[in-house]
């Protein structure tokens, strides 16, 4: 497997020569893998995106796909699928003709089109609507079409910008699942651009956080949600607890940071000595109610407000001067006494509070 | 399912469509309120001009009314051989009174319609017939005038008697009835109608062209330029629309006039020489210019409202199926387009087919249309049955057009705005 499928090396953009929207990006896609690029609206992902299909242009750097230089060639001679945010299925054709429009471009003949398109029709379980307009789909069925139409000419690499977007809760979820199943039984290399976090944890191998034209983080989802290498990520990525203080020691593999008055301890990730601020995260369902002594924090803090989930209750803590301290208490008979006003103990492990840059 | 629907009965027992037409009774008749003045507006001012007009356009009752004694009389004439003294009697009475009503000028323009040397005749019997002795009418009014005694006048006055003619739209297409009854088509060298029917089609489907040709770009361009730059350019479409048409039509005849600023550029550039300046008006050329520019934004805003619905991101999705640019233009952004180009073509075609002051004042005699020469019937020669038939042929001409339109590309595929 070719590991530098996709490389974007150094690659800037800007639109109006004063801002950069991408910035010194450098990115390596893995052949067959599964790539998501998450950030939130602005953050450069979806230049990326056309950079890569080729309707924007980089400003400097390069972009390889396949070991070959591709800013100059044209997007209908790169060969890559493309999903769109609102499909973009031609509407004055059916779904077979939406379907032909690859083939036919590139001169395959009928009869082995006729092969592919019914194959792609099967493959998102749409046989028998090849001859329906795509008005007279649904939104969820328009999508399907628009997946099968980016994989009928066998591309090596498919694109999607934010695919999911427009359909409601339970069919974008399925539809997750669709594409994933998809993309692992034809091993096509995908990019998929989103902004919303359980999609990408959901489908993707890796995926690249972007903030501020920059990938902030390329790891694998249970990496990226465990180990954040930034505040950046640790808030973007899931729930989070943070703290801001300043480190007083720091001493195998562990750190001391003075918050109000007391002192935590936690895992030193991004800071380096004493006397730097930093900010620490740590996962809400990391903490627990009433600690056993084992854990290395153990600290007090107010209920402020307690809301009630059904299979768990989100209690709002007040502590260590921090009162949007966030706990998920699992909904069991030994957690009844929870209420409001009330004082509790609160420990965790000093490995989970990750002691990043202070932002 | 049909027989369970009809079962359905309110609370009430009432069954339940009844129910649903009382309720919605109320609404239609507010509706139908709502649109009445300006229902009432349409009747007053489109149906009935235009019921008129087809009144007017067959009607030829003035000369029926004038002679109701004479035609009488000639029912029994076969038609063939100069009639007998009942009808010259007749003829004499009904004259007479004419004469005593001042009205016998009427009379001898329409009967001039029909045949050319009545107005003479006419006269010179007003003038005898006042010393004519009682009886022997025959003889008397032969005796007037040689033609008088012609028995072809006498036919030609015969086919006057109808109170409704169609002489009129064979006129237009420069035809007419001769003395048998039969549809012939006028001599080579006066059929000026068909010429002008035929440039107006003509010229209607150049313009239409040409607007299609210029606008397509235009509109293009506005559906996709930053908003900054799209406003700015839809004020320069919509400019000439707040200008005057008789102040563009001027403009127009300033520029291309032999001695006009096109001109004068042409031979700046040596293009022409000084002496051989291209004639760019009063001909069909200058018809062609004016008219296309005024037509344009007819053509620019049907297409831009289309256009502008089309997302970019189609044309992109072409280009990434593997499409060059001109084959996702081609088979993807041009069919959505159909609808702002029907609705835009069919706009202009029935705009320029009935456009009158441009082709009048920069159309010269090669470059006038059949609008010009309605006007000028309505005007000049005060014959405004043969104004309304041509009218209405143009009209008719019109809704064929449409009809062709909607069975071709369909009319519900149109989309003005």
């Amino acid at each position: 497997m070719n590991k530098e499928f996709v490389k974007f090396d150094k690659v800037d953009k800007s639109y109006d020569g004063k801002t950069l929207v991408v910035k010194d990006l450098q990115l390596d896609i893995e052949e067959g893998e599964f790539v998501t690029m998450l950030g939130p609206s602005g953050s450069g992902k979806t230049t990326c995106l056309m950079m890569l299909a080729g309707f924007e242009t980089p400003t400097h750097g390069e972009i390889y796909l396949n070991g070959k230089a591709i800013s100059s060639i044209p997007p209908h001679k790169r060969g890559i699928g493309m999903v769109f945010q609102n499909y973009a299925l031609f509407p004055h054709m059916t779904v077979y003709e939406n379907l032909a429009f690859p083939l036919r471009v590139r001169k395959i003949p009928k009869d082995e089109a006729d092969k592919k398109i019914d194959k792609a029709l099967s493959m998102v379980s749409l046989q028998g609507f090849a001859d329906r307009m795509p008005g007279q789909l649904s939104g969820g069925q328009q999508q399907r079409v628009a997946v099968a139409r980016s994989l009928v000419f066998d591309p090596q690499l498919v694109l999607m910008d934010e695919p999911l977007g427009a359909l409601d809760k339970n069919l974008r979820e399925s539809m997750q699942y669709e594409i994933k199943h998809i993309h692992e039984s034809i091993g096509v290399t995908v990019v998929y651009v989103t902004h919303d976090q359980s999609e990408a944890l959901t489908m993707s191998n890796r995926i690249a956080v972007f903030n501020d034209g920059k990938v902030q983080q390329l790891s694998s989802p249970d990496e990226l949600y465990e180990k954040p290498v930034n505040s950046f990520v640790a808030e973007f990525i899931g729930e989070n607890n943070t703290f801001a203080g300043e480190v007083s020691d720091i001493s195998g593999g562990k750190c001391k940071v003075k918050i109000a008055n007391t002192e935590i301890l936690a895992n030193p990730i991004s800071i380096k000595g004493k006397g730097e601020k930093t900010k620490i995260s740590l996962r809400p369902e990391r903490a627990l109610i009433n600690p056993s002594d084992k854990m290395d924090n153990i600290h007090s803090g107010k209920i402020e407000e307690v809301i009630y989930h059904g299979d768990h209750t989100r209690v709002r803590i007040n502590l260590l001067g921090n009162n949007q301290f966030i706990l998920k208490v699992p909904n069991s008979s030994a957690n009844m006494d929870i209420k409001l006003g009330k004082d509790i103990k609160i420990g965790w492990n000093s490995d989970d509070a990750r002691a990043l840059d202070p932002k | 399912m049909s027989s369970e629907t009809q079962k359905i009965l309110t609370t009430d027992g009432i069954p339940l469509e009844v129910s649903l037409k009382k309720a919605e009774r109320r609404n239609k008749i507010k509706a139908f309120l709502l649109v009445a003045p300006l229902l009432l507006f349409l009747i007053i001012t489109y149906v009935f001009p235009i019921g008129d007009m087809l009144m007017r356009s067959v009607d030829d009752k003035m000369v029926t009314e004038m002679l109701p004694k004479t035609f009488k009389a000639m029912e029994k004439w076969d038609g063939k051989e100069l009639p007998e003294e009942e009808v010259f009697k007749a003829f004499y009475l009904d004259f007479r009174q004419l004469v005593d009503e001042k009205r016998e000028g009427k009379l001898s323009t329409q009967l001039n319609y029909t045949k050319n040397g009545f107005k003479s005749i006419i006269k010179k019997l007003r003038r005898k017939s006042k010393n004519f002795e009682e009886g022997n009418y025959k003889e008397q009014i032969m005796a007037v005038h040689k033609r008088w005694a012609d028995v072809e006048y006498w036919k030609a006055i015969k086919r006057r008697a109808p109170a409704y003619t169609s002489q009129k739209y064979l006129k237009g297409m420069d035809m007419f009835k001769n003395e048998n009854g039969e549809i012939v088509s006028v001599s080579e060298d006066r059929r000026i109608h068909r010429i002008l029917w035929l440039r107006t089609l003509e010229i209607a489907f150049f313009v239409t062209l040409f607007c299609f040709l210029m606008a397509y770009p235009i509109a293009h361009l506005l559906a996709t330029l930053p908003m900054k730059y799209s406003n700015l350019l839809m004020i320069c479409v919509l400019l000439p629309f707040w200008t005057s048409l008789l102040v563009r039509t001027a403009s127009w005849m300033i520029l291309l006039q032999q001695q006009g600023v096109v001109n004068d550029f042409f031979v700046g550039l040596g293009l022409v020489a000084d002496d051989a300046r291209p004639e760019m008006m009063y001909n069909k050329t200058g018809t062609y210019v004016a008219m296309t520019q005024i037509l344009l934004p007819f053509m620019v805003l049907p297409l831009y409202s289309v256009m502008k619905t089309i997302s970019p991101s189609l044309m992109r999705a072409g280009k990434s199926l593997g499409g060059t640019p001109i084959v996702a233009f081609w088979k993807v952004y041009f069919p959505l387009t159909i609808p702002g180009i029907g609705a835009g073509c069919l706009l202009c075609f029935i705009l320029a087919i009935g456009y009158y002051i441009t082709p009048a004042l920069v159309g010269g005699a090669s470059g006038t249309l059949i609008s010009n020469q309605i006007a000028f019937h309505m005007k000049s020669t005060l014959d405004w049955s043969f104004a309304s038939a041509m009218g209405l042929m143009l009209l008719s001409g019109v809704l064929a057009i449409y009809w062709v339109y909607n069975k071709l590309v369909g009319i519900d595929n149109i989309k003005l705005g």
